[in-house]
């Protein structure tokens, strides 16, 4: 192939290189440059190899966060999906109400994250709130902000709440992608409802639902603002996710070389986890 | 003793979408639907199916009143313009779905299956998933699964129409061979009048929600009962001309007067509308009794080795179609040769009065 040079190319390219770079690298290079140093604060830096990153991994109080992480991350997928499909089942695919209901789920989307961190806070109060007042009133003991269980299952419906919608939105678009002649087809064939999900439905769906567990699966792992506003990682560290814990880390405590060095595991981890599913499910779809 | 539509209508809302029809179906025959899109060849079907419920009238299979019966009880089965096939099931399970469902045993479904697969030649694939088969063998793989129950009434909505041009040509030659003497009623619908003359059998002709005519294919072809059946039997479109027959001339807007040819001349004086296949319209004179038209030459279409040119009359368009290259340039005016003795004529109305044989 004849290749033409000419320099000024560069030119064309040189607003992605500037974008990349403030946006990713040198954010990235930045940690990095902590991660492997110390500092007093009055920037000078003294090289401390992997030292942070030994002293993060061994940290008890690391694990304690890493297994509330997945532990939320685990139950908020396993709900929101399988209810995600389920709603996204029940709607219309024409007429009217169409409009309607995909307007009423994409609300909560709509909502800024900190609102819908605040608003569950009001809400939950056990003595004012809505829900807190409620359950107490129905003689169930409910405190979140004393009660670990109260502010799991608070954080846990918030986030139900504020994210099924969007699986519920990509089920919908792989389910109205179907054609019409795949039903009438397992009519005539005599398929029952069962069947027709568990063979048609569902395997039509199921490049958007890896779309959807990879975006819950990132998204959820990542949290920081709703919890931080609802429960503030507590009470005591019962909430602290990954993020809550690292803003602890970094910004409470100043102790900028373990916080790096815990951001580069944490993005690390986000990074092979959705990696390795990824590939695991694209891998079954070509075989 | 076949299927038979009596007096069926379907009205959705406000929209008429099949006219009150009454249609008996050649039994254990080839029955094409041939219409454009819209006609109400997939709405005439999911009736005949059952998949859809008649506004009114009634549907009679083999001497049954099946109105009302759910499709599922009716031996039916369908291949669709789409290639629908299970998409996580292997082409033998694909094939097997339709008696898996029904019950049959194990040893059974698999000299069944291996039956019809080595009719549609798919034994080499059975192994393998539907997105794993080129479009042709998706297909087969769905003719396969509308064989395979021995249906009463097998239903193909464009079954061709999805494939390209080789595949087609092949998979249309198999499927009349295929499906006869399996004792079943087969409906077939098209678009494409080639596909109906090729395929045979007997053909009802639709436009606009209506039955205009049903018989066997070379009649409704050769004597169309009415212009709307002519039509719909004619590609490139067939040509018309409102005219007044006064002894012997024929007379049409703009000063057309022309003699009139030998078939037509017992028809009375009047008006009719004249219609005249685009191939009896040539660029070359072939007979001394060719009827020369001249108009401005609107579109030239050449494929292959056939010129289609469309030009313009004082009040009509017509379509001149010849074989061999004739770059005829647009805008320019053209002299055409009408042998008009192959015209039809109908009532204004639009029912035949003579002509076509």
């Amino acid at each position: 192939m004849n290749k033409t040079a000419d320099n000024r190319a560069w030119l064309l390219v040189t607003p992605v290189v500037l974008l990349v770079a403030f946006n990713a690298l040198i954010p990235l290079m930045t940690v990095v440059n902590y991660s492997v140093q110390e500092t007093f604060g009055d920037n000078t830096f003294f090289w401390s190899g992997v030292t942070w990153f030994e002293q993060v991994l061994r940290d008890p109080r690391f694990h304690g966060a890493l297994g509330r992480q997945l532990f939320f991350t685990g139950t908020i997928l396993l709900i929101e999906i399988p209810l995600g499909v389920a709603i996204a089942l029940t709607m219309p695919r024409r007429g009217t109400w169409v409009s309607v209901c995909l307007v009423l789920m994409a609300l909560p989307l709509l909502i800024p994250w900190n609102v819908v961190g605040a608003m569950w806070n009001i809400m939950a109060l056990p003595d004012i709130g809505l829900l807190g007042h409620t359950l107490n009133s129905m003689g169930i003991d409910y405190n979140y902000t004393r009660q670990p269980v109260s502010a799991w299952v608070t954080l846990i419906a918030m986030d139900v709440w504020h994210w099924t919608s969007l699986v519920v939105l990509l089920a919908y678009a792989g389910l109205v992608s179907i054609p019409e002649a795949y039903y009438q087809a397992a009519k005539i064939d005599g398929a029952k409802p069962w069947a027709v999900f568990r063979y048609i439905q569902l395997p039509k769906m199921k490049r958007v639902l890896t779309i959807a567990v990879l975006l819950r699966f990132m998204d959820s792992f990542m949290i920081y603002t709703e919890p931080s506003v609802l429960t503030g990682g507590g009470p005591g560290s019962s909430t602290t996710l990954l993020s809550i814990d690292l803003v602890k880390t970094a910004l409470g405590q100043f102790d900028l070389g373990p916080a790096a060095a815990t951001s580069l595991v944490y993005f690390l981890i986000v990074l092979a986890v959705s990696w390795i599913f990824y590939t695991l499910m694209m891998r079954t779809e070509e075989s | 003793m076949s299927l038979e539509l009596r007096n069926v209508s379907k009205v959705v809302g406000n929209e008429v979408h099949i006219f009150p029809t009454d249609l008996t179906l050649e039994d254990e025959g080839f029955n094409i639907l041939l219409g454009t899109t819209l006609a109400g060849k997939t709405t005439l079907m999911q009736l005949m199916a059952g998949l859809q419920r008649p506004t009114e009238g009634e549907v009679w299979f083999r001497g049954r009143n099946v109105t009302g019966v759910p499709v599922q009880q009716r031996n039916v089965s369908m291949v669709y313009q789409q290639f629908i096939n299970y998409p996580n099931f292997d082409v033998f399970e694909n094939i097997a779905s339709p008696l898996r469902v029904a019950g049959v045993n194990g040893a059974e479904i698999k000299s069944r299956v291996l039956a019809v697969s080595d009719l549609l030649r798919l034994t080499p694939m059975l192994n393998r998933r539907p997105s794993e088969l080129s479009g042709g063998q998706q297909q087969r793989t769905a003719l396969a699964r509308a064989l395979v129950k021995d249906a009463d009434l097998v239903l193909l909505d464009e079954p061709l129409a999805n494939l390209d041009f080789k595949l087609r040509e092949e998979l249309r030659d198999e499927l009349p061979k295929l499906l006869s003497g399996r004792g079943c009623t087969v409906v077939y619908a098209t678009t494409e009048p080639s596909e109906a003359l090729l395929l045979g059998g007997h053909t009802a002709a639709l436009a606009k929600g209506r039955v205009r005519q049903f018989g066997p294919t070379g009649t409704v072809y050769r004597q169309p009962a009415n212009l709307e059946s002519a039509a719909i039997f004619s590609e490139p479109p067939i040509n018309t001309i409102a005219v007044r027959k006064a002894g012997h001339r024929l007379l049409a807007p703009g000063g057309l007067d022309w003699p009139i040819p030998g078939p037509l001349a017992s028809a009375a004086d009047g008006d009719y509308m004249l219609a005249l296949r685009p191939h009896n319209v040539a660029i070359k004179r072939r007979r001394e009794t060719d009827t020369p038209l001249t108009g401005n030459v609107l579109v030239t279409e050449i494929s292959g080795s056939e010129s289609v040119i469309h030009f313009e009359l004082p009040n009509d368009t017509w379509v001149s179609q010849s074989h061999g290259v004739h770059r005829v340039a647009v805008g320019s005016t053209g002299t055409f040769f009408a042998d008009l003795g192959q015209a039809m004529m109908f009532t204004p109305d639009g029912v035949r009065v003579k002509g076509g044989v």
